[in-house]
């Protein structure tokens, strides 16, 4: 009876679904929320553009019916003010990269035509950025599968919008937060045709289907960014912009599940740094997640070594002795 | 004497053939490298053989359980508190002493008796508690989502994987010495033959 009161106590405790909320209840999964509101000293001058192009519907006085007109603004030119002044160019004005003359209305043609920067013309050759090796992101961009599709009008932007992007995985603390948000600029054109088709004639793809093959799939899909199969890594940039073509993606478990980890040189790029010192190989991971094969622990592998090798000493021992009697039985014989 | 009916013996054998695939393909995935992915397991078949023969074994243990609930079979398991730990000091000290000093058996096999004491504490510590938390732990790892994330401020997930690790750690050690103890019948091999025919031909074990 003990044994079953035993694993009735102990069932709930490891896999009952309603402690996970308990755990959220004793502050277990704190998730960080920036409660700080940030003023930007161009706050009144982005307004005159926000007031338009920061939601769905706008207003104007057509002179020429000398009326109010209310029209749909297009949803691509839409600029929301929260995701803007959360972004990382939340200090811009929007003229900093957009020409003076959108203050006046109607807007002149022309100015459709303007060239737009890209991340190399304002990050590049500046000391300030040295850090981030631009120049190399740069590269490698060009190195990419994405870049075969600059003619049909891939850029940076199609990643990295420059009105919402955000850096996330050097500065969360919350790393799942992190892989969705990231992943979500992968699944912005891979799982929406509409984006897609925008830049190639392929046939829709179905990402649930193109990863079949891989097991527990929903659990890989929120433990890790796409990027982490998808590029190749390269220790001298923070994130890895080499797209590799999908015949060149990781298949193979052991990149990861495995003591020599590709995690711990991408996702875990930034955490590795810290140290834990419990023996678990690649420990840093079990802040977050735990990966098979990549989470072994060296205390516990010469504990159970120094156990083998006890039981085959004393079987050896036993088999010794046994061989000894039955010679003495023979003789005696 | 006949021991071993079929059931147990087609139990038996099932048991004994999924433990060895387990143990191979859990280890293939704890410890498969790329450097050595060649002569273990690979880590994606490894894990497809390990979840279909943890399925296997989940049945077989509850046919096992239910086998023993169902027929006098379940009776050898029963541990009786009365001088048990003075029989388990007896029985140890028959495999470390007495059998090598020519002494007689202190527990020879009989139909009420299929077990001796340390026989009997093993089964039950394997089959009863060892098995089960394997099991229990098996879920939780093959449905991390529903494994508790936080437990007192460590991963659910690594507990629920140490737990699993070391309770097949123990099962596999459990083999090997179960291998190793079924040599000491009257003959080396009698009682193997003795779990494939059903019939017991030695009291030596």
């Amino acid at each position: 009876m003990k044994i079953f009161r035993f694993l009735i106590v102990v069932f709930p405790f490891l896999t009952c679904n309603t402690l996970a909320s308990y755990a959220g209840v004793f502050g277990f999964n704190k998730v960080a929320q920036d409660t700080s509101t940030f003023a930007s000293p161009f706050q009144e001058e982005n307004e005159r553009c926000f007031k338009c192009h920061g939601q769905s519907k706008y207003e104007y006085t057509n002179e020429t019916l000398g009326r109010l007109v209310k029209q749909l603004m297009y949803s691509e030119i839409i600029i929301k003010r929260e995701a803007f002044y959360k972004s990382n160019h939340k200090n811009f004005s929007c003229t900093d990269c957009h020409s003076a003359e959108y203050a006046k209305f109607p807007h002149a043609g022309e100015l459709r035509m303007e060239q737009k920067l890209i991340c190399i013309d304002c990050h590049g050759g500046d000391e300030k950025f040295a850090q981030y090796h631009f120049e190399e992101i740069d590269a490698e961009y060009k190195n990419s599968t994405h870049f075969k599709m600059e003619n049909e009008g891939f850029s940076c932007w199609k990643c990295h919008d420059p009105h919402k992007y955000k850096i996330s995985v050097r500065n969360s603390d919350n790393l799942k937060e992190t892989i969705a948000y990231d992943n979500s600029i992968c699944l912005h054109c891979h799982s929406n045709f509409d984006n897609f088709q925008l830049l190639t004639d392929k046939e829709e793809i179905n990402i649930i289907q193109k990863h079949e093959w891989l097991p527990n799939q929903a659990s890989h899909f929120k433990n890790v960014r796409c990027i982490e199969c998808h590029t190749k890594i390269n220790d001298s940039i923070n994130v890895s912009h080499l797209i590799l073509p999908k015949e060149q993606a990781v298949r193979l478990c052991n990149e990861c599940h495995s003591q020599n980890s590709i995690l711990m040189a991408s996702l875990y790029k930034f955490e590795s740094k810290a140290q834990r010192r419990d023996g678990f190989f690649n420990g840093i991971i079990l802040n977050e997640s735990y990966v098979i094969g990549a989470n072994r622990n060296k205390y516990l592998n010469i504990l159970s070594l120094i156990l083998f090798v006890s039981v085959i000493g004393v079987i050896g021992i036993h088999i010794v002795f046994r061989i000894r009697k039955s010679k003495k039985t023979i003789k005696a014989d | 004497m006949y021991l071993y009916p079929k059931w147990l013996r087609l139990w038996h054998v099932l048991n004994a053939v999924l433990f060895i695939i387990l143990i191979i393909t859990g280890l293939s995935m704890q410890y498969t490298d790329k450097g050595n992915a060649s002569y273990m397991v690979g880590f994606a078949k490894a894990i497809k053989w390990h979840n279909f023969s943890a399925l296997i074994l989940t049945i077989n243990f509850v046919i096992f359980v239910t086998g023993n609930l169902l027929t006098k079979n379940g009776k050898y398991y029963k541990i009786s508190r009365q001088n048990f730990l003075n029989e388990l000091l007896a029985q140890l000290k028959y495999y470390s002493w007495g059998m090598f000093k020519g002494e007689k058996h202190p527990f020879p096999v009989t139909e009420e008796r299929k077990f001796n004491p340390l026989q009997k504490l093993t089964y039950v510590l394997a089959m009863y508690i060892a098995v089960p938390l394997l099991i229990i732990s098996g879920v939780g790892l093959l449905f991390p989502e529903i494994t508790v994330v936080k437990f007192f401020g460590v991963s659910g997930l690594i507990l629920t994987d140490i737990l699993h690790i070391t309770m097949g750690f123990f099962l596999s050690i459990f083999m090997l010495v179960h291998i190793y103890t079924c040599t000491l019948g009257s003959k080396p091999t009698s009682l193997f033959w003795g779990i494939i025919s059903g019939y017991h031909v030695s009291d030596d074990h």
